[in-house]
Formats: structure tokens, C-alpha cells, sequence
């Protein structure tokens, strides 16, 4: 399943990216590592972007490429 | 003499310790080439300490102009050491530029920020031990508070003296070999997982945190504030009372109640007012020329007070922008906009300088500072005048009055705003399509925490915009000014009526540009000059020039439009006058917009390309609305 399949409040742990090298790369750079836990908090009013929780932090990120993060 | 960078992630409490360690005492400047802000200062307790604060960077992969600024930094010119500002309540993905500088092998320490909110949530760090696992000083600090900071900089001044490198953990060389054997995307990637697994380590033996999991009260906060259904309507009141505090003339819907950058802008005006009054009773005891006394009133002192006029609305709208930023509720507002904004190709942070844009663009382009990603920013500042702004208005309203009297008025006004506006979005989509070959960089942007923010902070965003404003900006409104009255007010044989002026000669000599947009003549060419000192110029010198008007009280009536100016219609048709309308509305804003754009780009030929780019639009747009128009009408 992907990241975007995740219901609100819903967590699981990041399998891989299947990004292009440069989204792949800003992703890790946020943390969005193997292993890492992800939790999705909620999407925005108008239907994208969504908002996840990690590492103690949250971060903003469209559905595109939530669609691209595998999760277990 | 030590040269102190701050790094650190956006949104660590950079600016905070910034400000805190150098006071008043900064310089504020552009990074070359870049719309990147590059600020410098001397330690306030130590002037042989020179600190300059690096962009906000996640890590030093040369992605974004900040990066790469900030990369090149660290590397190329070496200072003598950096201080990594780390957010201690976020403490896993700020450590991952800790890792990265650490790396480069310049002398460093971390200042752990936040550590009073870190206290509260419970956790407990172990300083020695963090220390310890990355090879570098660790000094807990609350930037807000000042605590720490003495001992922060001790650390500093002692690791820089004696050059102290971060000690070479297995890691780091082991991260290095990685990435030097293969030189690779795969061999990058592999480092940065490599670095977070280093992290996690770290964390684990230096991080303790409560067992149980609480809302903290950021949560709560923004539970309410990006609920689905409060959303929008809390945004919808924010923007309005964002607008309004800056240029609302009956502010909270209370008739005649001025808001407080009206009020400011009208108390700046008057002492203006009583101080060029001053300086012409003195220049007439004196008994000066004609000429030099209106040079110096009409040029200097008008100039001068254009300056003057716009700061209140520059310093209301980033008071309260600065509050938006450092509170964290800008980022909500991309956050709710961005799926309507990234379909013009422009950030969700795009709207607020293009609805400012609607009162003045003077403070709107101020206000584009905030996007994240440089191309967003000049898209956004090169589309922001297209908003028809206050100073237009009495443009339309003129035409209006005389030329559409049997119209829909309404609709004609509504149907230039909108003009405006498509104009921005079609614009947006040609530069990301062609300008800037779009870099489509994905929207992957962190939430920071709500906190409330620090006046002294606000403060000193607001005095550095201001400074800003009026040294680099103003020297362009001033020049100009004083350039176009000398042109409107001499010829060859010396001062004379604006009718046989210069700037006549001007009008007269480009007017056959303007045939094809169906206005070829001189008066209405030397009004798209005048125009350029302020938008609402326009009327006054069409009062002059076609009817003889100098009353100040009737140019007022034409303005406002209850009094028509039947003689513009000898040039004007309902079709051309639309066009002149549109081709004013899109050419190049007011000099003091320029001066504004000047500023933010940080680069005059980015300030020139942007007024070509108008110029041309204004051009093309004009021309469409004439030829479609005659052939429709």
C-alpha cells in the first residue's frame, strides 16, 4: 500500500520511494527514510495536500507524491 | 576578527538568535543573483565576532538557491566556524545538516534551541552524551529567552580560536567513502539513509521522551485551525483583516474610522505637508528663482514625500506578515491554497502579495518574500502589479464617467479588475512555461509548530524592511521623480507650461507607438508617463491638458468620478478608452512599485526584465482589446 492509502490517524512504516532522483532525494532529506514511521494527521480543506506526522514533526506534502511512498 | 556563520533548518529559531546576538547592529542585503536575504552583524558583547546568518536549509544538497547558497558557503569560503542552530523539539531531522556540516570538517557548535518547550513536552536530553556521538560542542539555548546565549558564544569563541574541527567518528568517513567512491544518485541516497540510521543511534542513547503521548497544544490549535470546515472561513478573516489593517479607509466596517495604515500614512502625510510648507516659506523670504523654488518643492520635497507616503502601508503589512511567518499560520495558508495556486504554476503563499496587490503594490511585493522556491518568488513579484491597485481606480472612474455614462459603470470597472487578474494567471503559466522551463520541485513543505511571536523579533523584520525600503527604493522614486518633473516643466528655452514641455515634445514625437492601440496622441502618451509616478497622476494631467483643469478640487471630482471630462472624448472612444484603460492597468507600475521590485530581486537586471516583460503585455493585451473591440463595436 502507499502512503496515500493511509486513513486519518492511521500509521505505518516506509518501505521505499518509487520517486525520480531529485523528489526521491528531497524526501530523505525530510526523513522519509526505510523504516521510518509515518502517520497521516489529515488532508486539506480543499482535497490535497496531505499533512503526516514523523520523526516529531509535520510535514505537508500533494498526493502525487504520497502516491509514490510504498508503505508496509 | 572570527566570522560566525548561522546554519540551521528553517523555522529553528535562526532569525531569533540572530537578532538577539547582533541587536540593532545588522546589515541587510541580497545574496548576488539570488532574491535570497543576506544578513550580517557584529556580536553585541564582542565586536572581533562577525556573525552572518545563512538561509534556512534542511541540508546542503544544492537543490534550491538556498542550498546552494548556504553550501557553497561552508565549503568555498570558509568561515572560522559554524554555529548549527538545531530545534530541539524536532531534534531527529534538524540533526541531518548537523551530520552534513559536521562532515565538511569546519569547526562547529550546536546550539540545541527550544529547550524550555522541549522541557515541557517532557523530554529529557542528555547534552554530553549528544555531544559525545556527534564530535562537537552541544550549548542548550532558548533563543526567545536569551538563556544560554553567553555560554553559546564562549563555546564559540574558543572552538574558533583554536580551530577546532568536529572529531572524526567512523561515520562521517565512512559516509564520506560512499559518497566519493560512486560520485552517484544511488551512492547520495545511500548516504543520507546512512546518516539517519546514525541519527536514530544518536537519539536512542540521548533522547529520552515520555512514554505517553499527549496532544501538545500546537496540535490542538491546528485541529481547529486546518479543520476541514473551519478552514476556510478562519482563512477568509485572516486575509480580510490582513487587507483591511493595511488599507481599510473604514476599518471593521466602521464609517470613517481609518486603519492603522491609513491613519499612519495620513499623520505622515500632514507633517510632510507642514514640513514642505516650512521649506517654502523659508525659500520665499530668501527670495529664490521660480525654477529652483519649484525644484525644490515639487521635485525634492515631492519625491522625498513619496518615499515618506508609502512607508506606514510597507510597515503595517510586514508587522503583521512577520506575525503570520513566525507564528506559523503562513505555512497553513499554502497548505489550504496550494491546490488551487500550483494549477497557475505559483505557490499557495502567492496569494497574499497578489491580494495586497489590490491596495498598493508597493507593500505587496514586500510581501512575496515569504515563498519558499526563487522561481515562485519573481513569478510573483512580475504578475503583482497587474492587480489593479488603489491608485488606479480614479482612472477608471474617470473614463467612466465620461465615455460610459450610459453603460453598466459597474461592470466596466469589474470587467478591468478581472482583466487584472487573468492577465496575472496567463502570465504565471508563460514564465513557469517558458521563463523558467518549470522545475516542477513538488510541494514537500514542513508545518512548523504555533508559537507566538517574539515583538522584538517582529520589530526588527519590520525596521530592516522598512530601511530597506527607503534607502534602495527610494533612491529610485526620487530620481525619477525629480526627472519627470523636469521634463514636464521645461524646454529648451527654460520653464515653461507642461503643454510645451519636454515631456510634450516626448508625447508628441513616441504618440504613433500607441496608433495600433487606438490612442495616437500626445496628451494621452504624456499621461502614461505621468502615470508613472503615481497611477492617479493620469487624471490630474488630463484635467491640465485637455480641459485647462488645474482646480485641485475638480481634478478631486473627476477622480472620484462625479465630474466628467467630456473633452477626452474628442481623442477617446469607448473602445480605446478601455484600452488605455488596460494598457495603464498592465504596463510598468509606479516607480515606487519598481523601487520595491528593485529591492526584493535584489538585482536591476531582474528589475528590468520584469518591466519589459509588462511593458510588453501591456502592449499585447491593449492591442488585442482594440482590434477585437473595432471589430465587434
Amino acid at each position: 500500500m502507499y502512503l496515500l492509502d493511509l486513513k486519518d490517524g492511521e500509521s505505518k512504516k516506509v518501505v521505499s520511494i518509487n520517486a525520480e532522483y531529485a523528489m526521491k532525494k528531497r524526501l530523505i532529506d525530510m526523513g522519509i527514510t526505510r523504516g521510518t514511521v509515518l502517520t497521516k494527521v489529515k488532508t486539506a480543506p480543499l482535497g490535497d495536500p496531505i499533512e503526516i506526522k514523523l520523526r516529531g514533526y509535520d510535514l505537508t506534502l500533494r498526493k502525487d507524491e504520497a502516491a509514490k511512498i510504498v508503505m508496509e | 576578527m572570527i566570522t560566525a556563520a548561522l546554519a540551521g533548518n528553517p523555522n529553528c529559531g535562526k532569525t531569533t538568535l540572530f537578532n538577539e546576538l547582533t541587536g540593532a547592529k545588522q546589515h541587510v542585503g541580497n545574496w548576488p543573483g539570488v532574491t535570497v536575504e543576506k544578513k550580517e552583524g557584529r556580536y553585541k558583547k564582542n565586536d572581533n565576532i562577525n556573525i552572518l546568518d545563512l538561509p534556512g536549509t534542511y541540508s546542503l544538497s544544492p537543490y534550491s538557491a538556498e542550498e546552494t547558497i548556504a553550501r557553497d558557503y561552508i565549503v568555498n569560503s570558509k568561515p572560522d566556524i559554524v554555529i548549527n542552530i538545531v530545534d530541539a523539539t524536532s531534534i531527529e531531522r534538524n540533526l541531518y545538516l548537523t551530520m552534513q556540516i559536521a562532515q565538511t570538517g569546519t569547526p562547529m557548535v550546536v546550539a540545541l534551541n527550544m529547550m524550555d518547550e522541549v522541557e515541557t513536552m517532557g523530554i529529557d536530553i542528555n547534552t554530553s552524551k549528544l555531544s559525545e556521538m556527534l564530535g562537537v560542542p552541544v550549548v542548550p539555548i532558548v533563543a526567545r529567552s536569551g538563556k544560554g546565549i553567553d555560554r553559546l558564544m564562549e563555546v564559540t569563541r574558543d572552538t574558533a580560536e583554536k580551530s577546532l574541527a568536529p572529531i572524526k567518528h567512523e561515520i562521517y568517513d565512512k559516509i564520506k567513502k560512499i559518497e566519493e567512491s560512486k560520485n552517484d544518485e544511488e551512492a547520495d541516497i545511500m548516504a543520507a539513509d546512512m546518516r539517519y540510521e546514525y541519527i536514530d543511534k544518536v537519539v536512542d542513547k540521548s533522547v529520552f521522551k515520555p512514554d505517553k503521548k499527549n496532544l501538545t497544544k500546537s496540535d490542538k490549535i491546528d485541529k481547529i485551525v486546518t479543520n476541514r470546515v473551519l478552514a476556510l472561513p478562519i482563512f477568509a478573516v485572516i486575509m480580510y483583516l490582513l487587507f483591511a489593517c493595511t488599507f481599510s479607509e473604514n476599518f471593521l466596517f466602521i464609517e470613517g474610522l481609518p486603519s492603522p495604515g491609513v491613519w499612519l500614512a495620513g499623520v505622515v502625510e500632514t507633517a510632510w505637508g507642514a514640513a514642505t510648507e516650512a521649506v517654502a516659506g523659508v525659500l520665499a523670504s530668501a527670495g529664490v528663482s521660480e525654477w529652483l523654488n519649484q525644484l525644490v518643492i515639487d521635485g525634492i520635497m515631492g519625491g522625498i514625500g513619496a518615499v515618506f507616503g508609502f512607508i506606514p502601508l510597507v510597515l503595517v503589512l510586514f508587522v503583521l506578515m512577520s506575525f503570520l511567518e513566525d507564528s506559523g499560520y503562513m505555512a497553513r495558508v499554502a497548505f489550504v491554497m496550494d491546490r488551487i495556486f500550483r494549477k497557475f504554476g505559483l505557490s499557495g503563499k502567492s496569494f497574499i502579495p497578489l491580494l495586497m496587490g489590490f491596495g498598493c503594490s508597493v507593500p505587496a511585493l514586500t510581501a512575496s518574500r515569504t515563498l519558499e522556491s526563487e522561481k515562485d518568488r519573481k513569478i510573483t513579484m512580475m504578475v503583482t502589479p497587474f492587480m489593479s491597485c488603489g491608485a488606479k481606480l480614479p482612472i477608471y472612474l474617470m473614463f467612466v464617467a465620461t465615455l460610459f455614462a450610459d453603460s453598466n459603470r459597474t461592470l466596466i470597472i469589474f470587467s478591468i479588475y478581472f482583466l487584472g487578474m487573468a492577465i496575472a494567471i496567463i502570465s504565471s503559466l508563460i514564465l513557469n512555461k517558458f521563463m523558467f522551463k518549470s522545475e516542477n520541485s513538488g510541494f514537500i513543505m514542513e508545518l512548523p509548530k504555533y508559537r507566538i511571536p517574539s515583538l522584538k523579533s517582529v520589530a526588527i523584520h519590520a525596521w530592516d524592511k522598512v530601511k530597506g525600503f527607503a534607502i534602495k527604493a527610494g533612491t529610485i522614486i526620487l530620481f525619477s521623480t525629480i526627472l519627470i518633473w523636469f521634463l514636464s516643466n521645461f524646454n529648451m528655452s527654460g520653464m515653461c507650461d507642461m503643454e510645451e514641455s519636454f515631456l510634450a515634445t516626448i508625447g508628441n514625437a513616441i504618440a504613433w507607438i500607441f496608433t495600433p492601440l487606438g490612442f495616437n496622441d500626445w496628451r494621452a502618451s504624456v499621461g502614461v508617463v505621468t502615470g508613472w509616478i503615481a497611477k492617479e497622476n493620469i487624471v490630474a494631467t488630463f484635467g491640465q491638458l485637455f480641459a485647462g483643469v488645474t482646480d485641485e478640487t475638480a481634478i478631486e471630482a473627476i477622480m472620484a468620478g462625479e465630474q466628467s471630462l467630456p473633452e477626452i472624448g474628442d481623442v477617446f472612444t469607448k473602445v480605446s478608452a478601455f484600452s488605455y484603460m488596460a494598457f495603464n492597468l498592465l504596463c510598468m507600475p509606479c516607480f515606487a512599485a519598481v523601487g520595491a521590485m528593485r529591492r526584493e530581486f535584489g538585482s536591476m537586471k531582474w528589475t528590468l526584465k520584469a518591466v519589459a516583460f509588462q511593458m510588453v503585455t501591456a502592449y499585447v493585451v491593449a492591442l488585442i482589446i482594440n482590434v477585437v473591440g473595432n471589430i465587434i463595436f
